[in-house]
């Protein structure tokens, strides 16, 4: 039987200043900041809202069970429908396709995704690094889990090792023209970076996400949704997600076979045969320098081997020809449940051409990106500035 | 709208302690039931997703190791609620709607017993001004209990009379915990007596959805998701009048409970003062057989027994023991949120 999808468009976005700890607002009053900022994009009110899904990484972050059931009447949700979507690190991104299949599926029309971590309520590294009982510890955190990975990727392509302060230099150069970046280190220079105190070898303290209070909220909508938006909105061309176990033999750490095959899903979908060539930029997790390589390659933006060379020539650069996270990425905000979310948000808000300082001109076709769990959740999508053909 | 419907449906022996199986081992076993019941295997799947809670786990992304009883590799497409397994149904039945799968599985389990859920439960409240009391569940619930005494809506004999016919109920159902004619014993929180309160249990629950021929293939009576739809009320419960249920009644409405009389309702009610109120919100009359597998008063395993509701009202349709059945599923203190499902088997 075939199933003909409505449309999805993205009519508004919002997003807080991510910073270190919001301690002027609730985790309530942090959701709602971004809520709002959405609706006021849209120029929508609460009452156009059907229904709400909301994601955030492990509620350990914050030490509230099922925070959403609190955020009911914060989020307008209350006679709504409210999901709650946790996919560990790629969740912001997964939050935002299961919002969109409410749309395409007909079952909603105009549907409210957020998503958020507050993650100076608690301390996220010991959040992660709870103990289980017959089950390898994590080791400190996420970069403990993700430096050997890096270091993998270095001995099997040769890569030279200044690749990751070249990826951290301009991330952070990129965050100085996003306003709700949470890091703006006016000061920074490549030789700053490269002198930053080693955390987890190979990954320097400049070459790793900070830790955030940040929340980011999209309006989807349908076609007749979309032709009432008082500004352009982004479509979805393809969006999908793929998960692999944590471990197994013959598990690729660098290049995980369901970061190909999701990447796959989304480009026929979206009917993409060269993504290097048709996609003007992408948005991708990039929480330790060295992933935006290994990415690239992963994604097919790159052939295998090659993705650092990419990096190295500037092509990633704002201004290069295939710019990576103009918006400084999550190397310069990470708060975690919402760093999916953002991804594919400010892909959406370059279709849209709002992505202000950091707007990379021209852009038409843009992705975004998010990975989680041991490099095996993967979430996606692909946003243009006009409807899907297909 | 596309024609989806429940196709299988396994759970485990709810129990009142597992220490010797994780969660992952808990699992798999009906996993691999609903495999054998559809003859499906994990690449033919089309979607997957799941329900569970890190909080009943005790540890962040507790998930990730349930996927290695699933068998995900090649890699799948999948999808986890942190939420009762009923919603993981409802992402799951949405997927199959807009076309992108034929299949999906959905699981979720939960260990309830490791910690003390009554007080595990607080941590979902208001962390600013209610959590900081650690009202338990149990605390809450007889909150609700007694605004139901008050307003006449019931007394301890009528909710005594709960507590036996579901408990009797149960003594047909293999898997349920507690069975039988059970004392109703002392007060636990006042109006409510031990009896009035659900079982600790942990357990796991599975169901196989298939669209149209798929599922005629796979079933020989599919239990057909007529509707279904899910609301969420105010979280202070200053704010609710606890004895009604206004989100249920509109997700009743939305999924079309009110178009044509039910014969079976699955209620998620874990204590029994809760069975009132979904009563009365979705109009149920006494000639409606409520919990014939004994409900969450014969195991809550939480985050598990919502989707449970659902298989054993679909399992009923299977069985061709109903035709036209109702399942609900609950979440957050005093039915704040709920989730209501029609089922419908073809003509016998």
């Amino acid at each position: 039987m075939s199933v003909t999808k409505e449309p999805v468009a993205v009519v508004g976005i919002g997003q807080t200043k991510h910073v270190a700890a919001r301690k002027d607002v609730s985790i309530a009053g942090l959701v709602r900041e971004a809520a709002q900022r959405a609706l006021q994009d849209a120029q929508l009110t609460w009452a156009d809202i059907d229904a709400v899904v909301i994601g955030k990484a492990p509620d350990f972050f914050e030490g509230v069970m099922m925070p959403e059931l609190y955020l009911a009447d914060a989020l307008g949700a209350v006679g709504k429908p409210m999901l709650r979507v946790h996919t560990a690190g790629s969740v912001g991104g997964s939050t935002a396709l299961v919002a969109s299949k409410l749309v395409a599926s007909r079952v909603h029309k105009t549907v409210l995704t957020l998503a958020f971590e507050k993650q100076s309520e608690s301390n996220a590294m010991w959040g992660l690094s709870l103990p289980v009982p017959f089950q390898q510890p994590l080791l400190a955190g996420a970069g403990g889990f993700f430096a050997p990975h890096v270091r993998a990727y270095m001995r099997r392509t040769g890569a030279p090792d200044h690749i990751g302060s070249l990826v951290a230099y301009k991330d952070r150069r990129n965050a100085l023209k996003n306003p709700y970046a949470h890091l703006h280190e006016k000061d920074i220079t490549l030789e700053k970076v490269q002198a930053s105190p080693m955390l987890w070898d190979p990954v320097r303290y400049s070459e790793t996400c900070p830790s955030s209070d940040g929340a980011c909220a999209m309006i989807l909508t349908d076609r007749e949704g979309a032709a009432r938006s008082p500004q352009a909105p982004a479509w979805v061309h393809g969006g999908a997600m793929r998960s692999e176990p944590t471990m197994f033999a013959g598990k690729d750490f660098v290049s995980p076979q369901a970061g190909k095959d999701c990447a796959a899903d989304v480009y026929q979908q979206a009917g993409i045969k060269d993504p290097r060539r048709e996609i003007d930029l992408a948005e991708i997790y990039v929480p330790f320098s060295w992933y935006e390589p290994m990415w690239l390659e992963n994604l097919g933006f790159a052939e295998e081997g090659e993705g650092w060379k990419l990096t190295e020539a500037g092509v990633t650069e704002l201004d290069g020809d295939l710019p990576i996270n103009p918006s400084g990425g999550v190397l310069s905000t990470n708060p975690i449940g919402a760093s999916g979310m953002i991804r594919f948000a400010e892909a959406a808000l370059q279709v849209r051409g709002q992505a202000g300082e950091h707007q990379v001109d021209g852009a038409r076709k843009a992705m975004g990106h998010a990975y989680g769990g041991g490099s095996q959740f993967f979430a996606m999508w692909l946003v243009g500035s006009e409807p899907p053909q297909n | 709208m596309r024609e989806v419907a429940i196709v299988a449906f396994a759970q485990s022996d709810q129990v009142r302690h597992s220490d010797e199986q994780s969660e992952v081992e808990m699992l798999m076993p009906v996993l691999h039931q609903v495999k054998e019941q559809t003859g499906l295997n994990a690449s033919d799947i089309g979607f997957t997703c799941s329900g569970s809670s890190d909080y009943l786990a005790g540890r962040a992304f507790s998930f990730t190791m349930a996927l290695d009883g699933v068998g995900a590799w090649p890699p799948i497409s999948e999808s986890h609620v942190e939420m009762d397994g009923a919603w993981a149904m409802y992402e799951a039945w949405v997927k199959i709607l807009t076309g992108e799968a034929d299949t999906a599985l959905v699981y979720s389990y939960g260990k309830t017993s490791p910690g003390s859920v009554r007080d595990v439960l607080t941590r979902q409240l208001d962390p600013y001004y209610v959590a900081p009391l650690w009202p338990d569940a149990v605390a809450l619930a007889a909150l609700q209990a007694q605004a139901l005494i008050d307003a006449g809506e019931t007394d301890e004999p009528a909710l005594a009379g709960i507590a036996a016919r579901s408990r009797d109920s149960a003594a047909d159902n293999a898997h349920a915990l507690m069975k039988g004619s059970v004392p109703q014993g002392d007060y636990v929180v006042q109006p409510l007596r031990k009896g009035d309160c659900p079982p600790i249990s942990d357990g796991a629950v599975a169901v196989v959805l298939a669209a149209g021929d798929k599922a005629r293939e796979l079933c020989a009576r599919p239990a057909w998701i007529r509707g279904m739809d899910h609301r969420i009320e105010a979280h202070s419960l200053g704010v609710r009048d606890l004895t009604d249920s206004p989100s249920t009644r509109l997700a009743a409405e939305r999924a079309g409970v009110f178009e044509r009389p039910v014969d079976t309702a699955e209620l998620h009610a874990p204590f029994t003062s809760q069975e009132v109120v979904l009563r009365k919100a979705l109009k149920l009359g006494d000639d409606v057989n409520v919990n014939p597998s004994g409900g969450a008063l014969a195991a809550n395993t939480v985050m598990a027994a919502g989707l449970l509701r659902i298989g054993e009202a679909a399992a009923r349709i299977h069985r061709g023991e109903s035709d036209r059945a109702l399942a609900h599923a609950t979440s957050g203190p005093c039915l704040q949120q709920n989730l209501v499902a029609v089922l419908e088997g073809d003509a016998q």
